[in-house]
């Protein structure tokens, strides 16, 4: 993984210096909370409705054991013994006293980690897919560029105050786990027939109250122009895009009200005045960053394990786990494998600092000392060889972690929601508990199949409700709690923007909801290949309206 | 004219500072540096070339750089105003001048200009600060300004370090 180099160490440490400083003028009274709270916001520091909460980049959600185990330890002495994983591959820290926040950063600059750009209207922690550089169906492994990207957009002198929070996202894979056409900037990193790197360069996705899928700048732009593209993007967003409204103000209102053409004209001609001799990424560099990335050292395996054979013919729960979590490696014999922290009734993305500690060992010992943060707020390890498997899962196991769900109906994606958010019209974790304790048994969930079902407590859309397969929206009816549905949503290569099914329902009727229409898609699928999606894209939204509003 | 006092930081320290704001339709003044608004300036653009006197842009959060093209040279400074400093376009604004229109001249951040921003200002390409608040002339006086190292980027910590 990446290391820092010398310069990194002392941006970090100046940064917590800084912010040691502004803490200190805020408790002193020097600043008041309005003069503080950009400040606070550019460290990753937002006030929710009981506490300072504290939120932490993980660059493209790779971790070390080490980092990890610091996470672990942060949260135990500073939080409540946990921390939860968010849909931006970062983690929070929902229990954390501000003057406590200075010695929290120190502690993770030991481990190479801080909370810079996490917050505010600036370039946000850089996403990738969370398989990246172990998928058996990669093209080009997207951290170098992923890196790159943090590096150039770190405290970006131009950048650093935008109309609002801008987000970008990089995969390597045909199959998109990086959700790249719902971010402000989407980069498919691929090869041309001469076997050259490029991005395909998608702008203005998003979420949020206004969902837009991204448009397709350029097909292939040239692996050396990568940043000076990205910055023609950037300037011509921060020159241009709306400031008179915070709900206007996201690179997708600008992209959609001036439309593709005009915005890929002011692109380009920026792009062109671009000053070349500092503009180009050299060969040099990219490689430079690159070597971080090398591949593990595998060993030369037979594809099929007959140790895992052996144990899953005699484990049902381990041929489940097999079945289910692990992901095709690119390497023969290794599995990519996902750690669900959706346990049945558990709260989507929490882990405590134990199980923390537990990954940091297990990836240590199995993984080559990796994991990372999936967007679908789980933990993966990237490396791990077949023959393993039976030791991993019955460690995963032992520390409550071996939940066999990746993909089904109780691997839900929720937001803090009412819990803990200020913006909150809902409660987004008591629904996601109550459907996965619902959905609870196993047989059920594997006959339903893959069933992407995502919460939002608001229209910010932090659970991601749009692109859900079904997705829950709380809203606020009168002072109460009530959830609409959508349906149709995807956020890969196939991405939609889920369709609204009708009117809500109450918090106690929202899990008959999803019940009624998870009984729907079974009555009516083909077969059981045909998904809960592409059975909704092939009749569409009325049998789930018969079904649900018939009594109405 | 500006109702709030300020003071020009430049190169490191506090320095003298004869510059004007004009309003529209005011004479421009004699012996100093005459500070025109885009507006006026495209409006009597010929009058102001010809004139000899020290003359500078003011432009305004909003204002686009359209229609000042290859005239830049003229001016002894451009003026670019933060209306609040959580809209950063002067910054971009800034680079389009120094990168696209070949601007070579002082740029000057004016507005709202703080402690916390001040070391972007000076990586964004601005070479002189006009300064009202108080407690950041305090903090640049007292060498209290954190500054945060950047990749390739010498020329800030110099200045900083200028002012010790
Ligand atoms: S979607 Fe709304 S309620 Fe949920 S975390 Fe985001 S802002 Fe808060």
């Amino acid at each position: 993984m990446y290391r820092y180099d010398q310069f990194d160490r002392s941006f970090v440490a100046a940064r917590v210096a800084e912010f040691r400083d502004q803490v200190q003028r805020r408790l002193s009274g020097e600043l008041t909370e309005d003069q503080f709270k950009p400040l606070r916001l550019m460290n990753g520091v937002y006030l929710q409705l009981h506490a300072y909460m504290l939120r932490i980049a993980i660059p493209y959600g790779v971790l070390s054991g080490r980092q990890l185990r610091k996470l672990a330890h942060i949260g135990r002495v500073y939080d409540r013994s946990s921390g939860h994983f968010t849909t931006r591959q970062n983690l929070q820290f929902n229990w954390v006293r501000l003057a406590d926040i200075p010695d929290i950063l120190s502690e993770l600059a030991e481990v190479e980690m801080h909370a810079i750009q996490t917050s505010g209207n600036c370039i946000r922690n850089v996403t990738a897919d969370h398989f990246a550089g172990a998928a058996a169906d990669e093209t080009v492994d997207p951290r170098p560029y992923a890196e790159l990207l943090r590096q150039w957009s770190s405290l970006h002198p131009e950048f650093t105050f935008l109309p609002r929070k801008f987000k970008l996202a990089v995969t390597g894979a045909a199959v998109d786990r990086a959700a790249i056409q719902v971010h402000d900037i989407g980069l498919e990193v691929k090869r041309n027939e001469r076997g050259e790197i490029g991005f395909a360069v998608y702008v203005g996705g998003g979420q949020g109250r206004t969902p837009m899928i991204a448009k397709k700048l350029r097909d292939f732009l040239p692996e050396r122009d990568l940043l000076a593209y990205c910055e023609a993007i950037l300037r011509v967003y921060n020159l241009e895009g709306r400031r008179d409204n915070k709900y206007k103000a996201r690179i997708k209102i600008l992209v959609h009200e001036k439309g593709l053409e005009e915005i890929a004209a002011s692109v380009e001609a920026e792009f062109a005045a671009r000053p070349v001799a500092t503009a180009n990424l050299g060969e040099a560099e990219i490689a430079r960053i690159a070597a971080y990335f090398a591949p593990p050292k595998f060993a030369s395996l037979p594809a099929r394990s007959s140790v895992l054979d052996a144990a899953q013919a005699k484990d049902s729960a381990l041929q489940r786990f097999v079945a289910r979590n692990v992901s095709a490696h690119k390497a023969p014999g290794y599995g990519v494998v996902t750690v669900s922290l959706k346990p049945i009734g558990g709260i989507p993305g929490d882990a405590t600092s134990d199980q923390m500690d537990a990954l940091a060992d297990i990836a240590e010992r199995w993984s080559f000392d990796e994991l990372r943060v999936s967007h679908a707020q789980n933990i993966v390890l990237p490396h791990v060889r077949l023959d393993d498997l039976p030791q991993v899962h019955a460690a995963l196991a032992a520390a409550g972690l071996a939940t066999p769900n990746d993909g089904l109906v109780t691997d839900i994606i929720a937001c803090p929601g009412l819990d803990y958010c200020a913006l909150a019209n809902a409660r987004s974790i008591p629904v996601a508990q109550e459907i996965s304790q619902r959905f609870a048994d196993l047989d059920r969930q594997n006959a339903i199949g893959e069933l992407k079902l995502k919460i939002s407590g608001c229209i910010n859309a932090c659970g991601h409700h749009h692109v859900g397969h079904i997705g829950i929206l709380g809203v606020d009816r009168q002072g109460e709690e009530f959830y609409q549905i959508t349906l149709g949503g995807a956020e890969g290569a196939d991405c939609a923007i889920g369709e609204l099914v009708g009117p809500g329902f109450a918090a106690d009727k929202i899990t008959d909801a999803v019940e009624t229409l998870v009984e729907t898609y079974l009555k009516l699928r083909r077969d059981p290949g045909e998904r809960f999606l592409d059975a909704y894209r092939r009749v569409g939204l009325g049998p789930f309206q018969e079904a649900l509003y018939a009594d109405a | 004219m500006p109702t709030l006092e300020t003071e020009l930081y430049r190169g490191g320290r506090f320095v003298a500072d004869d510059a004007v704001y004009v309003a529209d339709g005011e004479p421009l003044p004699a012996n100093a540096l005459a500070l025109v608004s885009k507006k006026r300036y495209l409006a009597e653009r010929e009058v102001l070339d010809a004139w000899q006197g020290r003359l500078g842009l003011a432009l305004e959060t909003a204002d686009t750089l359209d229609g000042l093209e290859g005239t830049l040279d003229r001016f002894a400074t451009i003026v670019l105003r933060f209306a609040r400093y959580a809209d950063g376009r002067p910054y971009s604004l800034a680079h389009r001048l120094r990168h696209r229109l070949g601007y070579r001249g002082e740029l000057r951040a004016a507005g709202d200009v703080l402690q916390d921003q001040i070391v972007f200002m000076l990586r964004g390409g601005f070479d002189a600060l006009e300064i009202a608040h108080a407690g950041t002339r305090a903090a640049l006086r007292a060498n209290r300004i954190v500054v945060v190292p950047t990749r390739g980027t010498a020329p800030v910590v110099q200045s900083l370090a200028a002012a010790e």
